[in-house]
């Protein structure tokens, strides 16, 4: 490791436990770091790897129940942080080290306004009060770019959008001129537009203050994007460390390797080739294994790496990597799509559509489902003054003449950002929710308002996979009740035979027989994720609706549920309307692709036109703010402004109009606009013609190469 | 119609591990331990009363009257009246006994009644939202808007003035009054908890899973909302019951309870102060003390059963 010139914070030999029924339990081991004035280090790991506790532990700030073992460093600045006490620590906390957290509506008092809160942080840090505070307010106000600081200012915390909360917490940290910025997931919970403004202004920040920045993470598009050095941490322990081009152009740990091409980027196929996944789960903190932490999920694994544990070697270039094969197996490391083949065999088998285009798949399919103008408007409840005045609010119109048409065994993905009205769609489709006004055919049948009005017949032919596996299994019903269920009561098994077929769609679902009596506690997410697919799939379904069935799952895992998706598609040939806010994953998975703004469909297409021009100008602003897991991918990203209008009162003409980059004129904001037909029924609603729009974006937002 | 399945195997051996996980939280804390202990021992009174009192007729008057009580807690020696006669030579220590029997089934058999029709209620209104919840909703809140004594001294004091016909099914409600008023006060509680507990349970997505498979609103209220309910239930259970306690003992108190010469502890205070409290103060005290152990155990023991519950929710 080249010594650094000037350190800011410096970190040796950091272990730090938890106490857990009286005994103290390990949850990072042998943690190091360096960090100079004006360097982004990224810290990359899964849920459980231990990033949140470093953050804790490196601001000195860990629970009761933490504790840093003897014998660890943590030097900040040249003064040692473990020998102070809290109300020591408590100086550096006001001015020199910050915290951004994840959730930043929690994070602020909700019964303060923003400008109290925000000058409060100044007097503690400077003790400065009055004018001056209030205009250095202002001043870092306009710097993380909030709009309106003055109006900002006067207002609570829930009246602020969650991207303007972050912006407003970003703002805290920084208006002390902090040396030292620890961001633990600041845009995990941000819709992708808010999260490309996001990261370009702590970029723009850190360059021109010279702060040193911790960023923690489970995102590698991210950390590609942002970050000079990346640590990989799992299970605790660092697993590689290196720049970030090095590190993702020639990942050496074999973690890494998976982790890397396990995250589809933009434009990527299921057709291409398979992602790469990480079987099996990272171990317990409680049964640590002697050996590699990662030796039982390391396809290369052998004798060595399960009994002894292996050093962080330090190589050239200022890499390390914890492994015991690293130089052996380096040559072959690099992820070509050859060893990604060779990686494939090892793993799950492949079906059969991989390699088939587009047209050979199933574009002959008959029209499963055809949905006209469905539309959901939620009443709102009248105010004393609307009852006196007689008047009626507008209701909100979180769904407004949407038009659909899906194909038998294929994948229509459904893209936007969080409020588009997505979710509310899918719900209307599944029954949970009314319609007010449309028409959903099934197979050519009329299909019922609510699911309780709809026939058995129906009901097995439209399945869902919901978002939280957390809440999606009932937790005091064993895997087993769970997959019988629905077999007993759609498809008329007797209770032996469910209980039989219920054993084989386990196995279907690549998982063993023994998982059958477990309970969801004793599931990991993926696991449950799984145990969801297995009873979506019981009743033999014609279309299953999945509603952001991967986003809260690690990066490892969530491949695998992709693939599993694929897999089942495949052989049973059931449709999937296919939700989610990330368009890589979308696009991995989905024929077709539909982008949803404001209960309005805006572009509608075949999956691989998504990804080139012509674009919807605000499909463009969400592909252009992908982050991609290459730091060599550099992008010019149109910024949208965080304001989603209200589904009350929507923007009229064109929706869009209100964010448009691409506006034109008065004829936006007057008229709706057309939808434009393009080749192989791509369709886009814009006032622009594609010609032009397509003159307009050619080269704009180059794409990393595919092999 | 649902096919309702009893609970299979590994259900009762997890309903064992969650019992046995919670009389262990229960001794980790000495308060609910000791909570625990007494309200175990009172009810090994009430089961065994009989056995176990010297004296066991309620009504025995043969002693001399007024013997101060023999209890002799340092040399551990309880003599002939541990805790003295009263005025008519009546055993105070086998009436305390013996009114540990009367107490636990009033307030046991009251708690539990009203427990099980609440949650019954509650899960139903939470479930089914509407005009339903909004109807039963507001019903429950005038119950609660009149103070509990005086619903339930009004309601005994209309039903003991009936006259029915002896044998009569009014007759036999009439003379389980208190039972009835417990049930009545308790029931619209217990449905306002239930009820808001299946509020936010009835949102998981594994209830709409179970919905877009069809399954009626019985299975769903039963088999899919219930188990989620019925931690806080339990909880709500235990706090009812030494409500319940508190009640039934005031009620016997006022002489609206038990009557004489039934050993009802309520009651026995109530017999024996004023102007005999200077003749014989231990024929009141220690049945008010007996009320004021067994509710503070109750109430620690309740204590225990919610952290217990919260912690593995």
């Amino acid at each position: 490791m080249a010594v650094a010139t000037r350190s800011l914070l410096d970190v040796e030999r950091l272990t730090i436990s938890y106490e857990v029924n009286k005994r103290w339990i390990p949850a990072v081991r042998d943690f190091h770091l360096q960090l100079r004035p004006g360097q982004i280090v990224g810290l990359v790991g899964e849920s459980g790897s231990g990033k949140s506790t470093i953050a804790l532990a490196l601001m000195h700030y860990l629970s009761n129940n933490g504790r840093v073992e003897r014998g660890g460093q943590l030097r900040f600045a040249g003064e040692d942080l473990l020998e102070k006490s809290d109300a020591e620590m408590r100086r550096f906390w006001a001015k020199r080290i910050k915290f951004v957290p994840q959730n930043a509506g929690a994070a602020l008092n909700p019964s303060i306004k923003i400008g109290p809160q925000v000058l409060e942080t100044l007097r503690a840090a400077d003790g400065i009060d009055g004018d001056a505070a209030y205009d250095s307010m202002m001043r870092v106000f306009h710097d993380v770019r909030l709009v309106d600081p003055e109006r900002v200012a006067q207002r609570y915390p829930h009246e602020l959008s969650g991207g303007m909360q972050q912006r407003v917490t970003i703002a805290m940290a920084l208006i002390s001129n902090p040396e030292l910025l620890i961001m633990d997931e600041p845009t995990t919970g941000l819709d992708v537009t808010t999260e490309a403004a996001i990261l370009d202004l702590v970029r723009g920040l850190i360059a021109e203050r010279g702060t040193g920045v911790i960023y923690i993470s489970h995102n590698l598009g991210v950390i590609a994007q942002l970050c000079e050095r990346v640590i990989v941490l799992y299970a605790g322990e660092i697993m590689e460390e290196a720049p970030v081009l090095d590190l993702f152009q020639a990942p050496r740990h074999p973690y890494t390797i998976g982790l890397i091409s396990s995250v589809p980027t933009p434009g990527q196929s299921k057709r291409a080739a398979p992602l790469q996944s990480i079987a099996g789960n990272p171990p317990a903190l409680t049964s640590m294994p002697g050996g590699c932490v990662f030796a039982e999920r390391c396809a290369w694994a052998i004798d060595i790496c399960r009994d002894k544990r292996p050093p962080l070697e330090e190589l050239a270039d200022e890499r390390a990597v914890r492994c015991h094969r690293w130089e052996e197996l380096s040559p072959t490391l690099n992820p070509s799509p050859k060893v990604r083949e060779g990686l494939a065999d090892v793993k799950a088998p492949l079906p059969s559509s991989w390699g088939k285009g587009p047209g050979d798949g199933g574009a002959s399919g008959e029209t499963l489902m055809q949905v006209s103008d469905l539309s959901k408007h939620f009443p709102v409840v009248r105010s004393v003054r609307e009852h006196l005045a007689r008047a009626a609010p507008s209701p909100i119109r979180a769904v407004d003449g949407v038009d659909l048409h899906l194909r038998a065994g294929r994948t229509l993905g459904l893209v936007g950002e969080s409020g588009s009205g997505k979710t509310t769609l899918a719900r209307l489709i599944i029954g949970l929710e009314e319609r007010s006004g449309g028409k959903l055919e099934l197979l050519g049948m009329d299909v019922r308002n609510h699911v309780r009005d709809r026939s058995q017949d129906v009901l097995s032919k439209i399945q869902m996979v919901f978002q939280n596996p957390q809440n999606s299994l009932n937790p005091y019903l064993s895997v087993r009740q769970a997959i019988r269920r629905p077999l007993i009561k759609l498809r008329g098994f007797s209770p032996a035979d469910a209980d039989a077929e219920a054993l084989d769609l386990l196995a279907r679902v690549n998982l063993r027989p023994e998982y059958a009596d477990r309970y969801p506690d004793e599931l990991s997410g993926g696991e449950k994720q799984r145990v969801a697919i297995a009873r979506a799939f019981a009743s033999d379904p014609d279309l299953i609706i999945c509603d952001e069935p991967v986003s809260a799952l690690d990066v490892s895992v969530q491949s695998a549920v992709l693939n599993l998706l694929a897999a089942l598609q495949d052989e049973h040939g059931s449709a999937y309307l296919f939700i989610s806010h990330n368009l890589s994953v979308v696009g991995y998975l989905a024929d077709t692709i539909a982008v949803m703004y404001l209960g309005q469909l805006v572009e509608v297409g075949e999956a691989r036109e998504l990804f080139q021009a012509p674009y919807h100008p605000y499909s463009e602003a969400l592909v252009s703010a992908i982050p991609v897991a290459d730091p060599r991918h550099t992008q010019e990203r149109i910024l949208l402004s965080d304001d989603l209008p209200s589904a009350q009162n929507l923007p009229s003409g064109c929706r869009f109009h209100t964010r448009c980059p691409r506006k034109i004129g008065d004829i936006c904001e007057r008229e709706e606009p057309p939808w434009r037909r393009g080749d192989a029924g791509h369709l886009i609603r814009c006032h622009i013609p594609l010609e032009e729009l397509t003159s307009l974006q050619s080269g704009s937002i180059p794409l990393p190469e595919i092999e | 119609m649902a096919q309702y399945k009893p609970a299979e195997s590994g259900d009762v051996s997890r309903l064992l591990a969650a019992l046995q996980g919670m009389i262990s939280a229960q001794l980790r804390h000495p308060q609910s331990a000791a909570g625990t202990l007494a309200v175990a021992f009172f009810l090994l009174l009430a089961l065994f009363g009989p056995q176990l009192a010297p004296y066991p007729k309620a009504n025995d008057q043969r002693h001399d009257p007024r013997v101060p009580p023999t209890l002799d807690i340092g040399a551990f020696k309880l003599g002939e009246h541990p805790f003295g006669t009263d005025r008519l030579g009546r055993d105070v220590y086998s009436r305390v006994i013996l009114g540990a029997g009367s107490i636990f089934r009033i307030a046991g058999l009251g708690t539990l009644i009203s427990v099980l029709a609440g949650s019954a209620l509650g899960l139903f209104m939470g479930y089914q939202g509407g005009w339903v919840d909004e109807v039963i909703g507001r019903v429950i809140d005038a119950l609660l808007a009149i103070p509990a004594l005086l619903l339930a001294l009004v309601l005994v004091g209309i039903i003991r003035n009936l006259d029915f016909e002896a044998g009569s099914w009014q007759a036999a409600l009439a003379d389980n009054v208190i039972l009835l008023v417990i049930s009545l006060l308790y029931i619209p509680i217990v449905a306002r908890v239930a009820r808001s507990t299946t509020l936010d349970i009835k949102t998981r997505e594994f209830v709409e899973a179970a919905e877009i498979r069809g399954e009626s609103k019985f299975y769903i209220i039963f088999r899919e909302i219930l188990p989620s309910v019925a931690p806080s239930l339990v909880v709500e259970a235990s706090l009812r019951f030494s409500y319940a306690i508190f009640l039934v003992a005031s009620l016997g108190f006022l002489g609206f309870g038990a009557r004489p010469p039934s050993p009802d502890w309520g009651l026995m205070v109530n017999e024996n102060r004023g102007g005999f409290y200077q003749l014989t103060p231990w024929a009141l005290e220690f049945p008010a003390l007996a009320i004021a152990i067994l509710v503070i155990a109750v109430n620690l023991m309740s204590d225990g059963i919610r952290r217990a519950v919260q912690k593995g929710a």
